[in-house]
């Protein structure tokens, strides 16, 4: 014991010796997003392991049924889809050995598979396998979350409904081809492939597994799942059968699950992890961010995301568009990014800044009282009128409503908050019983990098269902047919182009207040790099493509 | 004595389904919704139906309790949702964890508490009497959670002595156990003190006195078996209280309890867990209530355990 603590002793002052010592280079690097310059004058070197930590344990990973912030990045370790992205939103072909052909009417979409692509169990990938991926996904006995995104391939409400017993629409035409007929063209079909729930499995391993496939995972991707300690931690190695070579670059991943993100801090200074899976506390932020020694251990990178009030349409006074404007110009934004100490940036419109379609010129509505004051009178409520506010209990999101509860005020709007747990807002907001809601720590991230992800789903007379994510109870018949139109339109341009005229008709009617677009705040070892990121806007941490000094 | 430990393990049932029926009350009533929760914000309305109905959650509340309880009965808690993992299989992994925080704690609160409120009450009103109740004045006062950040900061942070939360470490445990038990071990010696203080003046220690025996006789077979009776009390009572305080404690120190699976469990709505938690935590709180009169029948024979 004495000698344990002398030797931790040692090792604590040669820690802090090298760590006096060593960041001289470092400190004078310029400030902001370097750490990709900086891992661009580095060698990415194979090897290494590193720690990750996470508050939050992780629940399964299926890619079937996963679908949160922490499992989505670890079901990318074990498994792989036929598409993926780049470095940003452009679809390239994984275990496709090429993009899939489609045809004439956009119906058809054929993929070739890469061949050689091989299961962790040693098994190569068929045709068949892609058919029993995508098939399991609809199985309603899956309870897949991610069942919608795959209704529109031929024959799936049939299979859904049981009156049929295969998917008509998915067939492998020989053992490396396989095509998917849709009902309706859909010009976000590929991106809908390239979604963790098509990410392929093996039949003869689930079947193996049974329910506990999510925690015997066995898939195509760069590590393999070793050990997996419920409520403790995670050990993924190095798939050596990856089919991409030369990668990954590490040898050995850990995920410590359950760990507080102040005490993460306190771990990653200390060198006992190399990254924290979630952003650092507020209250660090400001000292860290303030310590020349973090310079090279936080990455900032925008998130493809907006956090708004979402303004119910049907109730009054919310039914008059000018009411709707008048709260536009009331919000302060900037404020809010101050409330998070600089965490994110101010929203506009819409569609975030990362998403095609976002349209550039677009101003949006300016913070102006007197203008919202004048919109009110307009709309015959010179004197206010009282109105109430859900947000998640949880820091920071009630202070940010407070402020808006000052700026309403202001106007001559009083504002009641309600704090509620995050289950209980989704809930209210999905059945039209809140005037306002706060999408702060629930707001919309994409599925995929296409606009009509913040259209339909979240705006989209489809979701404007008891239950459903349109927390406006807007539907704009003109809009939603426009909308299949858009979806039908094979020229991506055009396409993309043609739906900034669209969320203008949705930011003059006003549906929401766009607050701010949130951001990933990462804090990792100064040894630790990724390529050129640690982060992706898609698929949150790459581990792929991370790499350590040695 | 056996004839009564049977009957309270038999009344301990219909406790235990009356816990039941009312948190599956609350669940069901709870603005939550289960599958949405499973299914994610971008699930289609029709996506969730699909999967409520697959989880059984579109039937009516008898119906949902009865399938539950048939199931229960044969030993099965259940599927949870989120974790695609046998109940069970989930609580027994955790159960040990918490069990061991929760007897060190206790073992915390005794080994320092009982000492100093004993020391306290023999040194009244000089200096280590003093000096006694501002320790644990400050230890009551500590919230745990500000407690287990401080310890982790100064004794694995700045002076590396312990791990830095988790479990791999055999030291891992000294620092959640010291968190744990150091609000405790305050209350103990104020209750130590004052029930000290109380045999002191009794009737008995004077004639003990008067009779001539030495101070040591004393303490040992008058003072202490008599000012323990409240003690055992406590630290039975401790038990149910833990399970709720251990939970700030797992989540500081990384610490893979029970606790912070139900919080998890409630977080995501995930209803089989969330049930099975609170089953056995009221099991443990039954259990801990009946170990604790048992003790009390032994260490004090006026209590007698009625038949």
């Amino acid at each position: 014991m004495q000698k344990k603590v002398i030797v931790s002793w040692l090792l604590m002052m040669m820690f802090w010796i090298s760590a006096c010592g060593a960041p001289a280079p470092a400190a004078e690097a310029p400030e902001a997003a370097q750490p990709a310059e900086a891992a661009e004058a580095l060698t990415p070197q194979a090897g290494g392991e590193i720690v990750v930590a996470y508050k939050d344990d992780l629940a399964t990973l299926d890619p079937a049924i996963g679908y949160d912030w922490t499992n989505w990045p670890t079901i990318k370790m074990v498994f792989d889809g036929l598409l993926g992205y780049d470095s940003g939103t452009t679809l390239e072909p994984r275990i496709a050995a090429e993009m899939p052909t489609v045809s004439e009417d956009g119906l058809v979409y054929t993929f070739k598979i890469r061949p050689g692509v091989k299961f962790s169990n040693g098994r190569e990938v068929t045709a068949d396998d892609v058919v029993y991926t995508l098939t399991r996904v609809l199985n309603p006995a899956t309870a897949s979350p991610g069942a919608g995104f795959y209704v529109g391939i031929q024959g799936a409400q049939a299979f859904i409904d049981g009156s049929a017993a295969t998917v008509e629409g998915i067939q492998a035409l020989d053992a490396q081809t396989v095509a998917f007929t849709l009902t309706a063209p859909d010009a976000t079909f590929l991106n809908k492939m390239a979604l963790n729930f098509a990410f392929l499995v093996p039949q003869e391993a689930v079947e193996a597994a049974g329910q506990d496939f999510g925690r015997q995972p066995v898939g195509t991707g760069p590590f393999t799942l070793v050990e997996w300690k419920s409520g403790e931690y995670l050990v993924f190695e190095r798939n050596p059968a990856y089919f991409q070579p030369g990668r990954p670059m590490l040898d050995k991943v850990t995920i410590r699950v359950g760990v507080e993100p102040s005490v993460a801090v306190l771990q990653l200074e200390k060198g006992d992890i190399h990254l924290m899976g979630d952003p650092p506390p507020g209250a660090e932020w400001a000292r860290i961010t303030a310590d020349p020694a973090w310079t090279d251990r936080i990455e900032v990178q925008p998130k493809v995301n907006t956090t708004y009030i979402a303004i119910n349409t049907t109730t009054p006074p919310f039914d008059n568009v000018k009411v709707r404007q008048a709260l536009n110009h009331a919000i302060d934004k900037e404020r809010i990014v101050q409330l998070l100490n600089g965490r994110a940036s101010v929203a506009n419109q819409i569609l975030p800044a990362l998403m095609p379609g976002h349209d550039d010129t677009y101003e949006g509505y300016a913070f102006d009282p007197e203008k919202a004051k004048a919109l009110l009178a307009e709309a015959g409520f010179a004197d206010g009128f009282e109105t109430t506010i859900q947000c998640i209990a949880v820091d920071p999101q009630p202070k940010l409503c407070e402020s808006f509860q000052q700026d309403l005020a202001n106007v001559g709007i009083q504002l009641t908050i309600e704090t509620l747990a995050a289950p209980n807002v989704i809930e209210n907001a999905g059945n039209g019983l809140n005037p306002l809601t706060w999408s702060g720590g629930l707001a919309w991230t994409q599925d995929y990098p296409d606009p009509d992800n913040f259209y339909a789903p979240i705006l989209g007379c489809d979701a404007n269902v008891p239950g459903g994510w349109n927390w406006s109870r807007y539907c704009d018949e003109e809009l939603h047919a426009q909308s299949k139109e858009l979806l039908a339109m094979t020229d991506r341009a055009a396409r993309l182009e043609a739906y900034k005229p669209f969320f203008r008709t949705l930011m003059d009617a006003a549906v929401w207040v766009p607050v701010i677009a949130d951001q990933y705040n990462v804090a990792h070892s100064e040894k630790l790099h990724g390529q050129p990121l640690l982060t992706h806007p898609e698929h949150g941490f790459i581990y792929e493509t991370m790499w350590m000094e040695p | 004595m056996w004839r009564y430990l049977a009957r309270r393990l038999v009344l301990t049932l219909p406790v235990l389904l009356g816990i039941s029926i009312i948190t599956f009350v609350l669940i069901y009533y709870l603005p939550a919704d289960p599958a949405r929760m499973y299914a994610g914000p971008s699930a289609t309305v029709e996506t969730v139906d699909r999967i409520r109905r697959e989880l059984g959650l579109d039937l009516p509340l008898w119906q949902q309790y009865t399938n539950y309880l048939g199931k229960l009965v044969q030993g099965d808690l259940g599927f949870s949702y989120r974790k695609q993992t046998p109940v069970l299989e989930l609580i027994l992994s955790r159960l040990p964890y918490t069990a061991m925080l929760i007897v060190s704690g206790i073992f915390v609160e005794l080994a320092l508490g009982l000492p100093i409120g004993l020391a306290s009450a023999l040194a009244r009103g000089r200096l280590p009497d003093r000096l006694g109740m501002l320790v644990a004045l400050l230890g009551v006062s500590a919230p745990p959670f500000w407690l287990g950040l401080m310890l982790l900061y100064w004794f694995a942070f700045q002076i590396p002595i312990f791990p830095l939360g988790g479990v791999e470490h055999p030291t891992s445990i000294v620092l959640p156990a010291l968190t744990a038990g150091l609000g405790g071990a305050a209350w103990y010696a104020r209750i130590m003190r004052s029930s000290t203080l109380e045999v002191l003046a009794a009737d008995y220690v004077r004639t003990a006195h008067a009779k001539g025996q030495s101070r040591h006789l004393v303490l040992w077979r008058h003072l202490l078996p008599n000012a323990l009776n409240p003690i055992i009390t406590m630290a039975g009572m401790d038990i149910p209280w833990f399970i709720g305080g251990v939970v700030l404690v797992e989540q500081v120190f990384a610490w893979p309890g029970l606790g912070r699976l139900a919080v998890e469990a409630i977080q995501t709505v995930d209803v089989p867990l969330i049930l099975g938690t609170v089953s056995v935590t009221a099991l443990i709180v039954v259990l801990s209530g009946i170990l604790v009169d048992l003790v009390q029948s032994l260490v004090d024979p006026r209590i007698r355990l009625s038949r």
